[in-house]
This record gives C-alpha cells, structure tokens and sequence, in this order.
C-alpha cells in the first residue's frame, strides 16, 4: 500500500500546472454550470478548440493510447492526473467523444481503414465527434432504439430520430447506433455507424434549450440519409456490444471529484471573504458542518476514482466500480451546488447576466445544470441496479 | 382535533381551483417570466373582482373579513399553478402590514384602494447584506422639517416594478432595533427601480433611494418599533410562501406520477420500477407531512396565539420538502425534464426563490433553536 505519488507523477502535475497557468487567461474560472468544459456560446467554443489544439500538440490529448497509433501508453494513474488538473483548472479542451469514447472503440473494432480515416484527425484534435445513442422512447432502454439503417447497394439509408445529442450542432461527425435488424432480439439488431458529415442530405439538428437557459444538446432527424458501408464498425447487428465497449471508456472518471473540488475551493474562500449579519460566512457553524461535509466526500469520491485507475493499471476491468463512481460523484455536484446557493443567500438567485450576482453568477447555473449529473450518460436509478446485479450478483428484478 | 376545513374554506378552495385551472395555464406561466410587468392585468382584474384581495380584512374596507387562515389556502391554490400575478404580495406584504400596524386613517383611506386593486404595496426590506437581522438595514430615515428624508438601496424587493406604495424599512435611531416602516409612494422624487434578472424569473428589483422626501405620516406603525413589524410580515410571509410551495409540491407530485404510469422503457411504465415507486411514495410522503406542519402554524397565525416555533418548523421543513420533492420529480423524468419546454423546470427554478425567502431552513431552525432555549 501506498497513498502517494511517483516522482514521475507529481513532476507530470507541475508540468500541467504550468502548462494550464500560462495557456488559460488570468483568473480563469471556468464556464460556469457545464459539464462540458467546453461551454455553450461560440466564444467559449472556439477558446476550447484552441486548447484542444494545443493539447494535441504536446500530446496529452492522446496520452492514453499506445503508441503505435500515436499515443504515449500512459499509465492509468497518469491520465487520472491529467484529468484531475484540467477539471481542477476548468479547463477546456479535452475531447471526451472523439479522444475517450470514439477512438479506443476504433482500435479494438474499427478496419484498419478506418483506424487510418478517422484516428489521426482525432488525435490531432481536429474534429469534433457526437454520440448519436439516445431517442425519444429509448433511453435507459437503450437497446429498444429504433432509429433504422436498411441496406441499400454500397450504403445505408438511415431514417429516425436522435435526442440530448449534446454538441451535435457543433459536430463534424456522428457515431449513431441504428437498427439494421428488427426482427432478431433488442440487443442483436443493433449496429455501429460513422457519419463523416453532419451536413448531409437527410440530417437536421434542432436545438434543445435547457433549464439553464443553455444550448448544449439537440435533437437530431435523420431522414434518408445515405451511410457508405464501409462506415460499419464491427460486425453488422453486433453494434450493441461494439456500443458498450464504448460506455465502459466512458465511466471511469475523476472529474466527479475533481469538479467539485474546483467548485468547492471557491466557496470556501467565498464564505472567508464575504460576511453576512457582521460575521464573516465561514464562521456560520451551519455553513462549516455542510463544507467538511462535502470535503470529505470529495476525497471519498477521488478515491473511488482512484481505485478505478488502480484496478485498471492491473488490468483488471472495474465493473460496479465505475457505477459506484458515477453514483456517489454526481450527487456530490449536486450537494456542491445546493451548498454554493446557501452561501450565497439572495444571492444565489442570481445568474451570469445579473450586474449584482456574486461569483459571477456561476452557482445558480451550476444548481440548475447540476440537476442532469444524475440522469446523464446513465441515470442514478441504473447505476444501482447495475451494482446490485452486476456488482453483489443480487437476482435481477 | 379536526384537520378538514369548514364550508366557507373548502368552498374558496374550490373555486380558486378551478379559477386558476382556467385562468393560469403553463402558457400563462411561461409568458410572464418574459412580460414586463410580471403579471397580467386582465387576470389580475379577474382575480380582483373575486374579491380575494380582501380576503383576510375586515368587510368595512371591503374585505370578506375571514382570516389568514382562509388567504393561506388561496395560496395554496395559487402556488399549485405558479400563479405570476401579486396576489401573495399585494396582500401579505402590502395589506397585512397597513393592517395590523397603520392607524385608523392609514387603513381606510388605504386597505379599500389595496383590496379593490386600485392600489399595489409591496415591502422593501432587503438590503447589500441580505440577512434577516435589524443590523443589515442601513437605510437611513433621518427627521426633517416637514417629515422624513430617506437614503439608501433596498435589494430583492418582490413586485416593485409595479406597485404604487413601496413600504420601506428604514433606520430611525442609534440601537440595532430602531427600525422603522414608511409608507413612500413609487412616484417619489429620488426614487429609482431597476429589475433583477433571477432564477425564477420573477419580478424582483432593487430599489434606490435618494434623500427621498416623505411627510411624517407617512411612518407605519410606531417610530422605532419596526423590526416588530419585519418579524411579524415575515411570519406571515414564511407561511404564505410555504402554502405556495405546498400547493406546487402538491402538482408536481401529481404530474410525476402521472409521467411514472406513462412513461415507458424496457417494456413497461417506469412505474413499476421499485426505484421509480420509491421515489413516487417518498414524494407522497414527505407532501402529506408539508400539509399538516404548515396548517398548524397558519391556523395558530389566523387566531393570533404564539406560534413561533411552528412558523420555523414548518418553513425550515417547507424550504427543504419542496427542494427535495422537485429534485424527486427530476429524476424520475429523466432528460425531458432538463429542458426548457418541460414543465418540472418551472417549478424546480420557483422552489429556489420560495425556500429562501422570508428565511431559508438553516435560518429558522437557528431561530427555532432559540426559541427551544438553546
Ligand atoms: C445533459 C445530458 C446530456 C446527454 N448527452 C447525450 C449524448 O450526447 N448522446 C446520447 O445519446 N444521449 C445523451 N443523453 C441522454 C441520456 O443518456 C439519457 O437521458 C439517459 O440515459 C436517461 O434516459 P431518458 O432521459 O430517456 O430517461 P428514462 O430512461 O425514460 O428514465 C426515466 C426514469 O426511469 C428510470 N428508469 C428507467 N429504467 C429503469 C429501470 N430499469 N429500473 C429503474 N429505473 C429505471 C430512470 O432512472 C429515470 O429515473 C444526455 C442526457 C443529458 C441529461
């Protein structure tokens, strides 16, 4: 047992640290209430594509991958690191689609055709990828997707609709998954397909506004839109385990903890700065009990993301582990948030366009878009389940 | 013991159901967080000539001459639909303080022009330091030779867009406590308004003052003695909001399990899921607990015994219930009720201003455990 870092890896931190302090403008604070560090105006957009630009150049956007397509096989704990940093630092730039969920698919399934097409761009940061999983009546029920891909001569024609596509209207690209077989069982009619342009003929992306006043997702139809068969990854009607490689990528983050860390260091100097009634916010015994509260789940929460990389590093695949991650941590920016809005009082009611809100009205758009974390990429509700099933091998309802 | 209501409440609950079902769908809603005024005025007319602005005055202003009691479940009522226009400020904060503070000149020359809707008070407490404490009002109201002359910046002052009488909370003395309540007109010269842009989309503002000129009977209630009258507007106004914030806990439990029966995935209603029923029957629970712990400090309200402690009972608990019950509903809709079109998010937006007000739960179960001897 050993609860520290290599030499190695701190000195990988500092390096970070001081790439981040000189690339981000001073007193850089993020994009307040996204998930996406990326943000939601054109601004914060082109700034994270900057960035991304600039991770690619040291290779950091692709330090995961081995080398032989580029990457730096780096250890687990390396890129726990590097993730940690940038969240820390609510820095944008980081491709969660395309670098984390695309690529590794593309290299366990993809042709070497397409592993040639699509991996350079992505790792150059060139190209921004969406997920094309959810639609209107499938969501926990991914499986039961219907949006439909019939074979036609060399392509696919694809007809159906796609919803909560976040940065569809951003995206060079889409991975979708369709139904190419509607008489085999849910999960053996599913395939995994590349759309190389999110311009074609037949596709139109309608956005979707959310509670906090943000365009981040979309709704995406797909009317005849023609697929080249070539565009298939993995085997036809074997999408849906092609698919779920991809969500196992997607479940093993730090962010959780790190986010709120971000979040949390912030109030914390707030309520220090700040008085209300004569005394200042900290010395609110309320206020103190919630942050030591919060902060020691925060370090409870690393931890879990910890022994995700730590399992991983021994090639072990975590399972529950994951969900128990993405269960505790998305609460956790929950609690954060409610927090900042107590410290903030009045206040808190407050948003970014509000020339008399406090921390640029950043809490009030993290409370409000906090309200997704337990729905997102996973609701709450499956993430127990999949413990209790999965996880301690409990019978399925 | 009873805990139902007699003729005359379950007949006013009636019809203000029905009244706001017709008269304050989602539509309406949703085109008052971008109105100017915040509110409708031919709905307002409507809601006028029902009479229920008087409500809890005397029949000799023209009111119905019931109680607090019977406004509460009006509220109750209205907060079910998210009713935008100022019923709850236009008695609560402007009638109630005229009524239990001002002097016999003040109310019959001003409750029949506040019941009959002629006229809109709303209440100005709030300032840079937005606790609840007689020291965080630095307004100052200092004597002058025909009156008061008024300075200072009143924050989040509900309704101020429109109302034509701002009762302003000001400082008259050295001690902590010497607060007092004036009657200003909006009109005054010195005055300036500027709205908030707020989470809840509501019409608050903050108000500047600049050595406003007032005649000196335009104090309301006693000089000096207006932290009485704060406290005594913000019991009433931490019952009354948490009436609205039952009445919306009461719809969006309904509309959750109504989503739970229809909404399908994996083959059948997620509400047969035992996450789902869970969720649906904590809900339930913690609405019918909200009920009883708010009627019991409003009844103790309307017949003027000390009630204290159970106004911070049952805001704390109103400020959280809501929060939680909201929360619940979100979850259970899954992404549709992140979005802007869905109706949850109208109600989750309105429960953050509602628990805050007049005191959110940390603030009264300190008061709370004062008053417990702590
Ligand atoms: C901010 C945001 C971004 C998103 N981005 C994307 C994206 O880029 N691409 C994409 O494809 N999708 C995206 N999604 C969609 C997301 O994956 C779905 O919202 C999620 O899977 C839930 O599906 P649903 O919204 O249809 O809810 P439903 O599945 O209808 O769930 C409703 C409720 O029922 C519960 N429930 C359902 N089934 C069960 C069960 N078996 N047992 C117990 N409870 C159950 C759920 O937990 C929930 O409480 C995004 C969502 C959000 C909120």
């Amino acid at each position: 047992m050993r609860f520290a870092f290599t030499e190695e890896e701190d000195n990988f931190r500092d390096e970070v640290r001081k790439f981040l302090k000189s690339e981000l403008p001073n007193n850089w604070d993020g994009v307040a209430g996204n998930n996406l560090e990326e943000g939601a105006s054109d601004k914060e957009w082109d700034f994270a594509l900057e960035m991304r630009k600039k991770l690619a150049d040291k290779g950091w956007l692709t330090m995961a991958w081995p080398n032989e397509y580029g990457g730096q096989n780096a250890s687990m704990m390396k890129q726990v690191i590097f993730a940690e940093e940038m969240t820390l630092a609510r820095a944008p730039g980081r491709d969660g689609f395309g670098i984390r969920m695309l690529a590794p698919t593309l290299m366990i399934h993809g042709t070497e055709a397409q592993k040639t097409q699509y991996l350079p761009d992505i790792a150059k940061g060139n190209v921004q990828w969406c997920q094309g999983y959810s639609e209107p009546e499938s969501g926990s029920d991914l499986a039961s997707l219907q949006t439909r891909a019939v074979e036609d001569g060399d392509d696919f024609v694809i007809n159906g609709t796609k919803v909560w596509t976040s940065s569809a209207h951003r995206a060079d690209k889409m991975f979708i998954l369709v139904r190419t077989n509607p008489e085999a069982p849910k999960h053996r009619g599913i395939s995994f397909l590349l759309i190389d342009d999110m311009k074609s003929e037949g596709i139109k992306v309608n956005p979707i506004i959310d509670m906090a006043g943000r365009h981040n997702f979309n709704m995406v139809t797909f009317d005849n839109v023609r697929v080249p068969q070539k565009n298939l990854v993995g085997e036809l009607n074997r999408g849906w385990y092609v698919g779920a490689t991809l969500l196992d990528f997607e479940r093993s983050g730090v962010e959780y903890s790190s986010r709120c860390m971000a979040l949390l260091t912030e109030l914390i100097e707030f309520a220090k700065t700040n008085k209300r009634g004569g005394k200042y916010i900290s010395e609110d015994p309320n206020i103190t009990k919630e942050i030591t509260e919060i902060y020691t789940e925060i370090n409870v929460s690393r931890g879990m993301s910890y022994k995700i990389a730590d399992m991983q590093s021994n090639g072990e695949v975590p399972n529950k582990e994951s969900s128990m991650s993405k269960l505790f941590g998305t609460v956790l920016e929950q609690k954060v948030a409610d927090l900042g809005m107590q410290i903030l009082g009045m206040y808190g009611q407050l948003g970014p366009e509000s020339k008399h809100n406090k921390l640029k009205g950043k809490i009030e758009q993290e409370f409000l878009s906090s309200v997704s974390a337990t729905i997102a990429a996973g609701t709450s509700e499956i993430q127990r389940g999949i413990i209790a099933t999965r996880g301690l091998g409990l019978p399925k309802p | 013991m009873d805990l139902s209501l007699d003729e005359t409440q379950q007949m006013l609950k009636n019809t203000a159901k029905d009244f706001f079902a017709t008269e304050c769908p989602e539509t309406h809603v949703r085109e008052m967080e971008n109105d100017k005024d915040g509110y409708n005025k031919q709905l307002w007319e409507k809601i006028v000539n029902q009479g229920w602005l008087g409500v809890p005055f005397a029949e000799k202003y023209g009111g119905f001459g019931l109680t607090f009691l019977e406004f509460c479940i009006l509220l109750e009522e209205a907060g079910r639909v998210l009713l935008p226009e100022p019923l709850f400020h236009a008695v609560l904060l402007g009638g109630m303080p005229i009524n239990i503070f001002g002097n016999e000149k003040q109310k019959d020359e001003l409750l029949p022009k506040i019941i009959s809707g002629e006229s809109i008070a709303t209440l100005a407490f709030h300032e840079e330091d937005d606790s609840i404490l007689p020291s965080s009002i630095q307004c100052q109201a200092s004597m002058s030779t025909n009156g008061y002359t008024i300075s200072g910046t009143k924050m989040f002052v509900p309704f101020a867009n429109i109302s034509d009488m701002i009762i302003t909370i000001a400082r008259t003395g050295d001690k902590d406590t010497d607060l007092s309540a004036f009657i200003i007109p909006s009109t005054a010269e010195g005055i300036s308004i500027s709205e908030l842009s707020t989470i809840s989309s509501d019409k608050q503002s903050v108000i500047n003052l600049d050595n406003v000129q007032i005649p000196a009977t335009n104090i309301l209630g006693q000089k000096n003695k207006g932290w009485e009258l704060v406290e005594q507007i913000f019991s009433f106004g931490a019952i009354g909001k948490s009436c609205e914030m039952l009445g919306a806990s009461e719809k969006v439990l309904e509309g959750t399990v109504e989503y739970a029966k229809t909404r399908t995935q994996f083959g059948r209603p997620i509400g047969t899921f035992g996450e789902i029923q869970r969720h649906c029957s904590e809900m339930a629970t913690i609405v019918e607990g909200t009920r009883f712990v708010i009627y019991e400090a409003a009844w103790k309200l309307a017949q003027n015994k000390n009630a204290k402690k159970e106004v911070s009972m049952a805001k704390s608990w109103t400020s959280d219930s809501h929060k939680k019950v909201c929360a619940i509903s979100h979850q259970v809709h899954g992404g549709i009720g992140f979005t802007k079109e869905h109706w949850v998010q109208l109600y989750s937006r309105r429960a953050k201003a509602a628990e805050i007000a007049f005191g959110d739960g940390n603030y009264h179960r300190e008061k709370l455990s004062k008053l417990l001897g702590f």
